[in-house]
């Protein structure tokens, strides 16, 4: 694998055993992706979309195949050890958003770090700026359960960063959002993918979002059925940073007025 | 602080008052152990310091018989000073209470007893005055049972003796001795005057020792033991007495300890099932940290040190409040208590105390958070996670037997045996086992057999309560059902033991026994019996011997020597034997033939002997073993085995010889007599007293209010230890239901959205509580019944009682408990609004 790849995965496949025999969920997918280029997955539902993300990321093992990750070969790595590497180099955002409940927002972007044993003032700083860059700099203190599904999709993506992860997976991570929302969360995701210079996967089935990264890898019943560049992605950086900028003010207004998801006549004035 | 601490705490935020209740469940079971171990201590620094007291002399030397002159004489050489004592078993009359009769126990003194510490008198004193007339210090409780004043009349064989104080205590002497002989104190020259100590009467003979302080008590006990061995003198040293002391209360703090520890165990797996919820309710937050690069280990031990946390909190609140049930208990016992109690904390019993609760507590929650090892990050994004992780997981089987080494490990700890602590384990795993077993079945039936259109909707609704993921069934079964077991199996040993005393005076069957009858009153008797038609059913005379030797060696020997398991006792007792000619119906030969008379001159005598003295003898047909017959050497040989009722009120003996041997022997007789009424007994009694003064009598309708009292007080002692099982039983049960509210909230919500009316969600609840609490009374009631009938047919060898009423209310008392333990913790489920619940839940 050259220094320059970050995601490798060959013949991977994944059967489940059933009542009725073997399941095969996936059939020997394969694709390379450079450090800092965005894949987006996307298939219909059942294709094998999660699956193969939670294979690339070490959440499960593969049946057969191989998956290489920042360089390192997953399959030949125990639990623990795949761990060790998600926490080192992968950002995660979920469309359930998965912050632990019990935790405040502050707290929930911390657990990469001090799950490292680098907690601290640094680390609490880098939280608060993180929480600022999402537009959610005085919700530090919230639970999950006061803040709007936005804002928590917000702290789950300021999460994903705080380990400057070198790979970052996104499954379905505005599915569970208005469009208001989407867009906002994806102009953060992509915007924030550029400015670190994060890999970027994305599972999603809406495929005016998949048109944002830079390939696009379809499936279908477990099968790779195309794997394509994107015509007229424009990856010109300052693009991105002016929807990274976009993304920031808009996130920063909303949350001046935490009801403004609905507030119409404030939407329009801003815009 | 490290990630997993840090963790721990933050994760336990909106569950820290759910946490601290399921706490409560193993307080109770730590406080009764704190308490019961701190107070043990107490009683043993108490024994400690108490020490001379406790025996009230340096030395105390108890025989059979009276002591020779000889034998007096060389214990006056030894030195210091020198008491003497005479006990025997008499009954006393109270004339100015219509001469109302009791049996007690009558102590002559003569001398300065005690030496050390006091008899606590009222008036104070009132021991110094015995000796200057025909006056009687008599126990407390006797005169407080008959309205006995202090300056009345007591009657005492040939005597009349007047009360001049009352015993307040004993020292050394628990007060439950009162129960079985009050005792009475009064001079040897009183003694005399009763005509008591006559004849071949059962009495000890105590000689009180004073010794000079560089005495050694225990050098002088084995000196004179070796000089008068053949009188098989019996030694007190304030040593022994001690050793006595400290046995019997370590056995008794033991038998508490392991009630304790019930209650600890049921909390325990009350503390395991809410955490097994908890831990379930944890597996999205598991799953997101280790996709977030957790390890397995981490997420586990976030939970263990939660867990840890629930057990010291939890040990911290019992040992508190085991304190507080220290300072408690010296009041349950009280009458139980051989000496003064000096209230102190003693740190090594609570730190044993909170040690045992925090293993237990924490191995029991490792139960359920073994799980948390093998929740798959995948769960984070996906509901299921596959085929994998599914097998049987090897360490929760070590945990098990872990779990079992541990109760094992304190069984065997408390009582010092390995047989009995593995018994109580066996017993622990036998009784969790069948509980948890009927409940599994009774979940089991539940979804089996419930008709699904024949019941209304809420009556199904309820039933299937029973087996859905989540219920309570099996948990809810334990607590109640051993709960129940407890306190159910003590109210049926007491109607058992209670049925089995009535029995013994059936119909026909003698209820009053007459004894110390001297060879020559037998005639004199018969005609008062006839007179009060009491008809004599059965009389035997009664002949005292001891053992000399048993096939052919000589019982002193054997004593010093190695006596091949045979107890003690057997070789050193004095035997009351009888003679007759033919068996009585007590009794019946299951090996070789009686013989009922021998010519005279017989070399060796056929006897016939109880199958059990046998046994314990090691004797068997045909073994030959002689007698000293109050010094006439007897040779005899064993013709015959008996299987003998002694339960029944009759006259009954370990070696009954034949006639033609003991007649000419000193003796004197028993006569066991029918009175018809139960209100007659004591105006027969008062007669034979009248003519007879110094014949004693135990009567019937005596032991059975004897039993009844003892029985109250040993039930309160055990009831009350039995209720910290029960409240344990109550705790765990309103911790599993709060634990499991969430679910249980989100149906009724969503019940109540679909148009579900309060009372139809109470209806729910009610079948639910209801069936369950019926089922937890009646699985604990099996288990009762089964005990008690266990305990009735080998320990008691009757028949076993189950009354219907008892049973019944305790039925009753089980579902009542149950539903309103149920329905109090579920209330304001069905009341608030749904939205607001759903707020508070999540």
């Amino acid at each position: 694998m050259s220094e320059q790849t970050m995601l490798k995965v060959e013949r991977l496949t994944k059967s489940y055993g059933t009542a009725g025999g073997p399941l095969t969920v996936l059939r020997e997918v394969s694709f390379s992706l450079a450090a800092g280029a965005s894949l987006a997955v996307v298939g219909p539902s059942g294709s094998g979309k999660t699956t193969l993300l939670s294979l690339c990321a070490g959440l499960d093992r593969a049946s057969a195949g191989s998956v290489e990750l920042a360089g390192q070969a997953l399959d030949d790595l125990d639990e623990d050890e795949r761990a060790g590497v998600r926490n080192e180099h992968v950002g995660f955002v979920f469309q359930n958003f998965q912050l632990v409940p019990t935790l405040t927002a502050l707290e929930n972007v911390l657990i990469p770090l001090e799950l490292r044993g680098e907690g601290g003032p640094a680390a609490e700083a880098s939280a608060r700026a993180l929480l600022t860059r999402v537009g959610l700099a005085d919700r530090g203190g919230h639970y999950p359960v006061q803040l709007s599904g936005g804002e928590q999709q917000r702290v789950a993506v300021a999460r994903a960063f705080i380990n400057s992860p070198k790979i970052l997976f996104c499954d379905e991570p505005v599915g569970n959002l208005d469009g208001e929302n989407a867009q906002l969360m994806v102009d953060l995701i992509f915007g924030l993918n550029q400015e670190r210079g994060t890999t970027l996967v994305l599972v999603t089935h809406d495929l005016e979002l998949a048109k944002r990264c830079q390939r696009v890898l379809r499936l279908k019943g477990g099968l790779v059925l195309s794997d394509t560049l994107n015509a007229g992605h424009d990856p010109e950086a300052d693009a991105l940073a002016q929807a990274a900028a976009a993304a920031t003010a808009r996130a920063q207004r909303m949350t001046r007025d935490p009801h403004g998801f609905d507030d119409d006549e404030e939407e329009a004035a801003a815009t | 602080m490290s990630f997993v601490l840090k963790m721990a705490w933050r994760d336990s935020r909106a569950s820290r008052a759910r946490l601290a209740f399921v706490s409560l469940s193993v307080l109770l079971g730590i406080a009764a152990l704190v308490g019961i171990a701190s107070l043990g201590d107490n009683l043993k620094r108490g024994v400690d310091t108490q020490t001379k007291g406790l025996l009230g002399a340096d030395l105390t030397v108890t025989d059979r018989r009276k002591f020779s002159d000889a034998t007096l004489a060389h214990f006056r050489t030894l030195g210091g000073e020198l008491a003497r004592e005479v006990s025997l078993q008499a009954t006393v009359g109270f004339p100015a209470r219509g001469n109302t009769r009791w049996r007690a126990q009558l102590r002559a003194l003569e001398g300065d007893f005690p030496f050390y510490g006091e008899l606590v008198t009222s008036p104070a004193g009132a021991m110094k005055k015995l000796s200057a007339g025909n006056f009687a210090v008599v126990e407390d409780t006797l005169l407080a049972q008959f309205g006995v004043q202090i300056g009345d009349e007591l009657k005492v064989g040939q005597a009349s003796l007047k009360v001049i104080g009352t015993l307040k205590k004993i020292p050394g002497e628990a007060a439950a001795v009162a129960l079985f002989a009050p005792r009475v104190y009064l001079s040897t020259a009183a003694l005399e005057a009763t005509e008591l100590n006559k004849g071949d009467r059962f009495a000890r003979h105590r000689v009180h020792f004073k010794l000079p302080p560089t005495a050694d008590p225990e050098a002088l006990a084995k000196q004179l033991g070796e000089k008068f061995k053949g009188q098989r003198l019996h030694f007190d040293t304030v040593e022994s007495r001690k050793q006595q002391l400290g046995d019997a209360l370590k056995d008794v703090f033991s038998f508490m300890s392991l009630v304790g520890f019930v209650a600890l165990f049921l909390g325990a797996v009350g503390v395991a099932s809410a955490m097994q919820v908890y831990v379930r309710q944890k597996i999205a937050t598991v799953a997101t940290l280790r996709c977030l690069g957790a390890t397995a280990r981490t997420g586990f031990a976030i939970y263990l040190v939660q867990a840890c946390g629930i057990g010291i909190v939890g040990a911290v609140l019992g040992a508190l409040a085991g304190l507080g049930v220290q300072g408690l208990l010296p009041l349950v016992l009280k009458d139980f208590l051989p000496v003064d109690v000096e209230f102190f904390v003693s740190w090594p019993a609570v730190a044993k105390g909170m040690g045992a609760g925090m293993v237990i507590c924490v191995l029991f929650t490792l139960l359920p958070l073994l799980a948390v090892r093998r929740v798959s990050p995948l769960l984070a994004i996906r509901s299921t996670q596959g085929d994998e992780k599914t097998g049987e997981d090897t360490w929760r089987l070590g945990l098990i037997v872990l779990i079992a080494a541990a109760v094992l490990g304190f069984a065997v700890l408390q009582t010092g045996h390995w047989l009995t602590g593995l018994l109580f384990t066996l017993w622990m795993a036998l009784s969790f086992g069948l509980l948890g077993g009927v409940a599994a079945g009774v979940a089991w039936a539940a979804k089996r057999f419930v008709p699904r259109g024949a019941l209304p909707y809420v009556w199904r609704q309820g039933l299937a309560n029973l087996h859905r993921p989540n219920n309570r069934t099996v948990l809810l079964l334990l607590a109640l059902g051993l709960g129940t077991a407890l306190v159910l199996s003590l109210l049926l040993t007491r109607a058992t033991l209670l049925a089995k005393i009535q029995g013994i005076g059936g119909a026909g069957r003698p209820n009053l026994l007459l004894f110390d009858i001297q060879d020559d009153e037998m005639p004199k008797l018969a005609a008062v019996a006839k007179a009060e038609r009491a008809p004599i059913l059965v009389q035997a005379p009664i002949v005292t011997m001891r053992l000399a030797s048993l096939k052919g060696r000589a019982v002193e020997d054997l004593l010093k020597g190695d006596r091949g398991g045979i107890p003690a006792w057997t070789l050193t007792r004095e035997y009351r034997s009888s003679y007759r000619g033919a068996l009585v119906e007590t009794e019946r030969v299951i090996a070789g033939k009686f013989v009922g008379r021998v010519p005279p001159g017989e070399a060796s005598v056929p006897v016939s002997m109880d199958e059990g003295l046998a046994r314990e003898l090691q004797l068997q047909l045909g073994d030959a073993l002689s007698f000293d017959v109050q010094g006439v050497p007897l040779h005899a040989t064993v013709a015959s085995l008996r299987k003998v009722e002694w339960q029944r009120l009759a006259p009954n003996f370990f070696v009954v010889f034949p006639e033609g041997v003991l007649e000419p022997a000193p003796k004197t007789f028993v006569a066991a007599l029918r009175v018809e009424k139960p209100a007659d007994s004591a105006r027969v009694q008062q007669a034979v007293a009248k003519a007879l003064p110094s014949v004693s009598a135990v009567d019937l309708a005596l032991i059975l209010q004897t039993f009844d009292s003892l029985f109250d007080k040993v039930a309160w002692a055990v009831s009350f230890l039995g209720l910290f099982t029960v409240a344990t039983g109550v705790v765990v049960l309103v911790g599993a239901i709060l634990t499991g509210r969430l679910q249980r909230v989100r149906e009724t919500v969503l019940l109540r959205t679909l148009g579900a009316s309060r009372a139809q969600l109470r209806a729910i609840l009610l079948v639910e509580y209801a069936v369950l609490g019926v089922l937890a009374a009646i699985t604990g009631g099996v288990l009762a019944v089964g005990a008690n009938v266990l305990l009735a047919k080998f320990l008691f060898r009757t028949d076993p009682v189950a009354p219907p009423l008892v049973l019944l209310g305790a039925v009753a008392g089980a579902v009542a408990l149950t539903l309103v333990t149920g329905l109090a913790t579920n209330r304001g489920v069905a009341r608030t609004p749904p939205l607001e619940i759903l707020r508070q839940e999540t």
